[in-house]
């Protein structure tokens, strides 16, 4: 059984192709003083060749992907064009290498240059380089340049790397997979097979040596796993999987348009977390019935000052209309802690989470709270937008951030420019002092949204960075849960409602419990929102309660889990 | 003789595609152009030479531009390089 990286998901069954590059013979001969102009002559014909090949894959690319896939061939023709790497073979040219050789040579140093880079994803870009180098020096050798071509029906790709020019030339209506020895998440095949939605596992590192030409694969990219030859059991299962994996599929996608409601009735809203305007169409597409948390610290951060006021009103003003009349949370800017900005200067800290962060700043340098409030306020008159402040611990806090709002209000009103009156306010729960003054909290706002992952770092006092502890954090502790609902009793207690903005709300165990505590929102990464929905659709309200009152009254952490898992 | 130091915004930095972008602009002018990145100085008109700078989202490089067309260029290119994507 072979393993990898999982780079697009799925199950395929097929024959497998394997794609090698024959090795190439580069000549040895001296090129003398008269023959030099006859090489380069022999290069700049072979480059010319290579960047009409380049065009025309440039072209069918186009057709097959779209603009953004074939915008690779574009850089491929620029590096054949390159004038650095032409003046670098001219010069060994010179010295007496073949113009193969030579091309090979320069390509080589140039891509070990590359190699030598810290980022990965720049390094994974040596492909593009060596795809073009061996495209001029098989050019220069004559050799036709192979491709994948007539492939039968059901083929499963199997080679070392697979370079731009051979997704290029997939036929897609034969190709149902494809597997690689080397490549990460971010290589160029991984991305490609994504985009493709075909199955595909990189970085397997023996698959071309393990596997041979018309083998027959399980190409399992579920659950990691390549079986060659398989048994007719082995099939089977993974026919029945596939089928499976199809029907869920099918089953999440209509349930996009429909509501997370119990058999019974009650109803919970899901949301996604968002960080950029862009972001808005992956929760639409799964279904999200508003933002419960959108973080604007990608605002203020790639950049050498704070963002102006009309730069931010800019992105909240796209979010609000994008989503129309589906409510967005818009939380105030959360910097310090483990999340620097380099041009505020902040000093350096030795206990940086409990530090000067978030509200705690922005209350000192009330000028960067003021810009963005009215960012926001303004954006609110094209939507359905509310506000959020992370990081509170007194009631004193949610008096000075409110004097905040209405001075911002007030400016705004001053100018006669337009914003929403009602906007709601809320604050983040992430600490144990916000969870015991929660009654108080609430008197002053209108919502709570719960953020799980410092939450739990606070309440268990365990640094979630730390590895030596990290055994130790855990939400599903009895602790973590208790203060879940102490919070969720006293909005509801004062007629508000509480939602949860931390990964825990997309988790499919959690969900169970935190619907039984009465949880009203859950705001998770948008591809979670249609397996919580569905995981909540089969479930009676009623049940969740009980369920949720054993896990509040359980030992540990997993004696909790051990209890969702007997109803689910 | 124009410098200017700018900082690269776009996700992956100046990888095939942004590079590919920029370079493009570059060839425009006939004014020579460099890029230094950490000590490491490319030829811009060079997108083989620009990725082995090894420019990432957030690295301040400096853009210097020598030629006829230099105040242009640099009009120009700082446009490009701030609209960068990918």
């Amino acid at each position: 059984m072979i393993k990898g990286i999982i780079a697009s998901e799925g199950i395929a069954i097929g024959k497998a192709v394997i794609h090698c590059e024959q090795e190439l013979i580069l000549p040895e001969y001296k090129v003398t003083d008269d023959q030099v102009n006859n090489e380069i002559e022999r290069f700049k014909k072979a480059r010319e060749q290579t960047t009409t090949q380049l065009d025309k894959l440039y072209r069918e690319m186009l057709g097959k992907f779209g603009e953004e896939e074939a915008a690779v061939f574009e850089g491929h023709m620029m590096v054949a064009e390159d004038e650095e790497l032409e003046e670098e073979i001219f010069s060994l040219i010179g010295e007496g290498k073949p113009a193969a050789t030579a091309t090979h040579e320069a390509i080589q140093s140039n891509v070990q240059l590359l190699e030598t880079l810290e980022d990965a994803y720049l390094r994974e870009r040596v492909a593009d380089f060596r795809d073009v180098g061996l495209r001029l020096v098989k050019n220069i050798l004559g050799i036709r340049i192979s491709g994948l071509e007539n492939l039968e029906d059901n083929s499963i790709v199997i080679a070392n790397d697979l370079t731009p020019s051979d997704t290029a030339q997939l036929d897609l209506d034969k190709v149902i997979g494809f597997v690689t020895d080397v490549g990460g998440r971010t290589s160029h095949s991984a991305i490609m097979a994504r985009s493709l939605e075909i199955p595909a596992m990189v970085g397997c590192q023996q698959a071309t040596t393990a596997i041979l030409h018309g083998d027959q694969l399980i190409l399992d990219a579920v659950n990691n796993q390549i079986i060659v030859n398989p048994t007719d059991e082995q099939l089977t299962a993974a026919r029945a999987q596939q089928d499976a994996l199809t029907s869920a599929r099918n089953e999440l996608a209509k349930l996009k348009d429909l509501p997370a409601v119990t058999v019974d009735g009650k109803h919970f809203e899901l949301c996604a977390n968002i960080g950029t305007p862009k972001d808005v169409d992956g929760a639409l597409r799964n279904g999200a019935e508003g933002v419960g948390l959108y973080r604007t610290e990608f605002l203020f951060m790639d950049r050498n000052s704070l963002p102006s006021e009309e730069v931010q009103f800019q992105a909240y003003k796209e979010v609000a209309e994008s989503m129309g009349d589906r409510p967005v949370i818009i939380r105030t800017l959360d910097i310090g802690g483990d999340k620097d900005l380099p041009y505020l200067d902040l000093p350096k800290e030795l206990n940086p989470f409990l530090g000067w962060r978030a509200v705690r700043m922005c209350l000192d340098r009330p000028e960067i709270l003021q810009t963005q409030l009215r960012a926001i306020l303004r954006a609110s008159a094209f939507g359905k937008l509310r506000i959020m402040f992370p990081m509170v611990i007194s009631v004193n806090e949610v008096m000075q951030l409110k004097e905040h709002v209405e001075q911002a209000k007030q400016s705004l009103r001053d100018q006669g420019i337009a914003f929403d009156e009602q906007c709601e306010l809320g604050i983040m729960i992430e600490t144990p002092a916000a969870v015991m003054i929660a009654d108080q909290l609430i008197e002053e706002l209108d919502f709570f949204s719960i953020g799980t992952n410092d939450l739990t770092q606070y309440i268990l006092a365990v640094d979630r960075g730390n590895e030596n502890i990290a055994h130790l954090y855990d939400s599903f502790s009895p602790s973590v849960l208790r203060a879940v609902k102490q919070v969720i009793d006293a909005s509801h207690a004062a007629g508000k409602w509480t939602g949860m903005c931390g990964e825990f709300a997309g988790d499919e165990r959690a969900a169970l419990i935190l619907a039984g505590l009465g949880l009203d929102e859950f705001s998770m990464s948008a591809p979670s929102v249609p397996m919580i929905k569905k995981i909540l659709r089969e479930q009676n309200s009623g049940k969740l309660k009980e369920l949720a009152e054993q896990c509040l009254k359980a030992r540990d952490a997993d004696a909790v889990r051990a209890l969702v898992d007997s109803i689910h | 003789m124009q410098t200017a130091q700018i900082q690269v915004t776009n996700e992956n930095g100046l990888h095939t595609r942004p590079g590919a972008v920029f370079v493009k602009a570059c060839k425009e002018f006939s004014s020579s152009i460099t890029v230094e990145n950490k000590g490491r100085k490319a030829n811009a008109k060079s997108l083989m030479k620009l990725m082995s700078a090894g420019i990432l989202k957030d690295d301040v490089i400096t853009l210097t531009i020598e030629g006829d067309d230099e105040v242009a260029a640099m009009e120009k290119l700082k446009v490009v390089i701030e609209n960068l994507e990918g």
